[in-house]
């Protein structure tokens, strides 16, 4: 997928505007959130779980060169093909070339952000295949011709009434259908005869086992499983990191997964597929891929964001982000939006070109506190702000504004000075309300909320009044 | 060729990072165990899933409860079969095949390897006894499942797998008929897959299998 024009500014501002998708956002956060605490609580050890799957993690992204090794050995001697992909050109061209000697004409798609991320639709649709997404989900951004503005529930911005608007406009003949009942029906009619038509199958893959050569997918809809057993041949896109060791690692990842992302105990299916249709199989693909795709990921391994290669994809740290909750998805201007969004989209597509990403965030920590691999996110967000600034772009108006108060701030006595006028300043203007509903150089904080003033005397006045040392 | 530049720029990063080898595979936390409640677990979270169930003492006394359950649905006595079930005694009237599911299959019955108590999952172990098929594209799916075959969680199905000596091609691990959340995030059963599962819990295993 291209990145969205503009800045993750401007497309906020078009998303604080936008009703449907306030209306929609206020609708899934309190939803995901509820259900994600009461599934976790219903667990003994959950905690000892999230310490488990980042060492497992860790452990094997230490050594993932022989993890991967081993699994590609195991796929090979099933039958399946393993390609490795060094970049998303790359990845594409693999998938092209299956595509073109599978003779396709009909490719049916699972969930995959992995090829999101090396903007696979837009290829295969050149080459003039019929490309069918067949999770709903990204069915109907499919149709809006739309990037999907969350990893779990692509169409969480579109509310019923423009998800019967689409259906009304590309299924011809078909009644309006207005209820959700009705929607899902009317789309699981329209996909069955292309599941049965699919020539290749692409999914994602959760996980990879190198124990047994197996590409896991998770889903609730079953449409993963029938785009893979009804295709004649399936392809797993998968990111280099996603391989863990053995069946008994996956069961850690599985308890987590699913509780983190939509609050349940288990989703509706978890497949592991293991190579090729075989002799004697009443069905099943006739061949079977998977494409290893790096596309940096082995640079992020080296550096400073290695942490960030234990993600499994859950959602939980933009279902918990209130930046996220405000804005949505398409804000992040890229596949990856949220909180890992705003580490993986500067390390894909470059620092400058995603300099507001890590700066957008409040660094309240929520989204670490709920991230299954414990990925500690707040300080790679800091940290990546630190590479910015590093790397001199930070805007120079910025810098000078850093770099005066950080003089400022350097002298105690005109610190306090400055602090006791600026407060006092601002309670003369709130007068007897105690807050601000204007204020100059802050109109784009007032114009959406007030601004409280402060109510006392300063924290250093109050310390001092305790008896404590400054 | 890429395999080759992957895994040397992999390589790279790991020594240039020092890591290989600093750390540990974890020892992982027990999985649970429920001992005699193991197969009211199974039940209860099934009905969580959305299931319906019934018991019955020997796989003889399927058919019987097919046909009752598609009357009461008020379906026609036409189905897949796993080709395991496929000699058991059913009445002439129904209409029965082992091949993969065809576009208009409505209901299927099959034959699970087994089933998981912590999530109330089915197993399925695909090859010619278990179309992969009957699990996705009906429907309907009716699953007859031994209650020996239950473990405490898939750490046990896991075992089990390893002790056929094979991964199955597709291990089906099942928990509910299909649903989606993608509309207004208001779950719906039904997307995909089957619209129900309904699981019969044999209690005698026959002695041959
Ligand atoms: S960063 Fe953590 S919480 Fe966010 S998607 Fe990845 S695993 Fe889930």
């Amino acid at each position: 997928m291209k990145a969205l024009p503009g800045t993750f500014d401007s497309r906020a501002a078009v998303a604080l505007a936008d009703p449907s998708l306030q209306k929609a956002l206020k609708n899934f956060k309190p939803l995901f959130v509820a259900k994600r605490a009461a599934a976790v609580a219903e667990l003994d050890g959950f905690e000892q779980l999230r310490e488990t799957a980042a060492a497992i993690k860790d452990a094997v992204l230490s050594e993932l060169d022989v993890w991967l090794e081993r699994y590609a050995a195991k796929v090979e001697s099933l039958g399946g093909h393993v390609h490795f992909a060094s970049d998303a050109a790359e990845a594409r061209e693999i998938i092209r070339e299956i595509c073109r000697k599978a003779d396709a004409k009909t490719i049916c798609k699972g969930k995959s952000m992995v090829s999101e991320e090396i903007g696979l639709n837009e290829v295969l649709e050149d080459d003039g295949y019929k490309v069918v997404e067949t999770d709903l989900g990204e069915y109907i951004i499919q149709l809006a011709k739309e990037p999907p503005s969350h990893i779990i529930a692509p169409a969480i911005h579109k509310t019923r009434e423009q998800v019967a608007d689409l259906f009304e406009q590309n299924h011809p003949g078909r009644p309006r259908e207005d209820s959700v009942a009705g929607l899902v029906n009317e789309a699981r009619h329209a996909l069955r005869e292309r599941f049965f038509q699919s020539d290749v199958g692409i999914t994602g893959g959760n996980f990879l086992i190198a124990e047994t050569g197996t590409s896991i997918i998770v889903t609730n809809e079953g449409n993963g499983d029938l785009t893979q057993t009804l295709s004649r041949a399936h392809v797993v896109t998968s990111g280099i990191e996603r391989v863990i060791p053995t069946l008994d690692d996956l069961s850690v990842f599985l308890r987590l997964l699913a509780r983190s992302a939509t609050g349940q105990d288990t989703e509706c299916y978890t497949t592991l597929s293991s190579g090729p249709k075989r002799p004697g199989d009443p069905d099943g693909p006739e061949e079977y891929h998977v494409v290893l795709v790096d596309n940096g990921r082995s640079k992020m391994l080296a550096g400073r964001f290695s942490q960030m290669l234990r993600c499994i994809r859950c959602g939980a740290c933009m279902n918990h982000c209130p930046v996220y909750g405000a804005v949505g998805g398409h804000a992040y201007g890229w596949v990856y939006p949220g909180p890992m969004g705003s580490i993986l989209t500067p390390l894909f597509n470059g620092l400058a070109e995603n300099y507001d990403l890590p700066n957008a965030c409040t660094l309240n920590g929520r989204c670490q506190s709920v991230c299954p691999v414990k990925i500690p996110l707040t300080d790679l967000i800091r940290t990546m702000r630190n590479e910015q600034i590093k790397a001199g772009l930070m805007p120079a108006s910025q810098r000078r504004m850093m770099a005066a108060w950080g003089w400022v701030a350097r002298q105690p006595g005109l610190y306090r000075a400055f602090e006791k006028l600026g407060s006092k300043m601002l309670r003369l203007r709130a007068g007897r309300s105690g807050s601000l509903s204007s204020l100059p150089g802050a109109g784009a904080w007032t114009r959406v909320r007030d601004l409280p003033a402060p109510s006392g005397p300063t924290f250093i006045d109050q310390w001092k009044a305790k008896g404590g040392q400054s | 060729m890429s395999r080759e530049t992957v895994l040397h720029s992999i390589r790279r990063a790991i020594s240039e990072r020092g890591v290989r080898g600093r750390f540990e595979l974890p020892a992982r936390p027990p999985a649970p165990t429920y001992g005699e409640g193991r197969l009211e677990r199974f039940t209860e979270r099934l009905v969580t899933h959305a299931c319906s169930w019934e018991a019955i003492d020997t796989l003889e006394q399927l058919p019987d409860r097919v046909m009752a359950w598609l009357e009461g649905k008020g379906l026609p006595p036409r189905f897949a079969v796993a080709p395991p079930l496929m000699a058991l005694p059913w009445p002439e009237i129904a209409e029965r095949h082992c091949d993969r599911a065809g576009i208009d299959e409505s209901v299927a019955v099959s034959l699970a390897f087994g089933g998981i108590a912590e999530s109330g999952s089915l197993a399925m172990y695909s090859g010619p006894q278990s179309p992969i098929t009957h699990n996705y594209v009906p429907e309907f799916h009716l699953v007859a499942l031994f209650a020996d075959d239950i473990r405490d969680s898939q750490e046990g199905i896991w075992e089990k797998v390893r002790a056929t000596g094979a991964m199955p091609r597709a291990l089906n691990l099942i928990a509910g008929p299909s649903r989606t959340g993608d509309v207004e995030q208001t779950i719906q059963l039904g997307a995909h897959g089957p619209r129900q599962v309904h699981v019969m819990v044999v209690h005698a295993k026959p002695s041959t299998s």
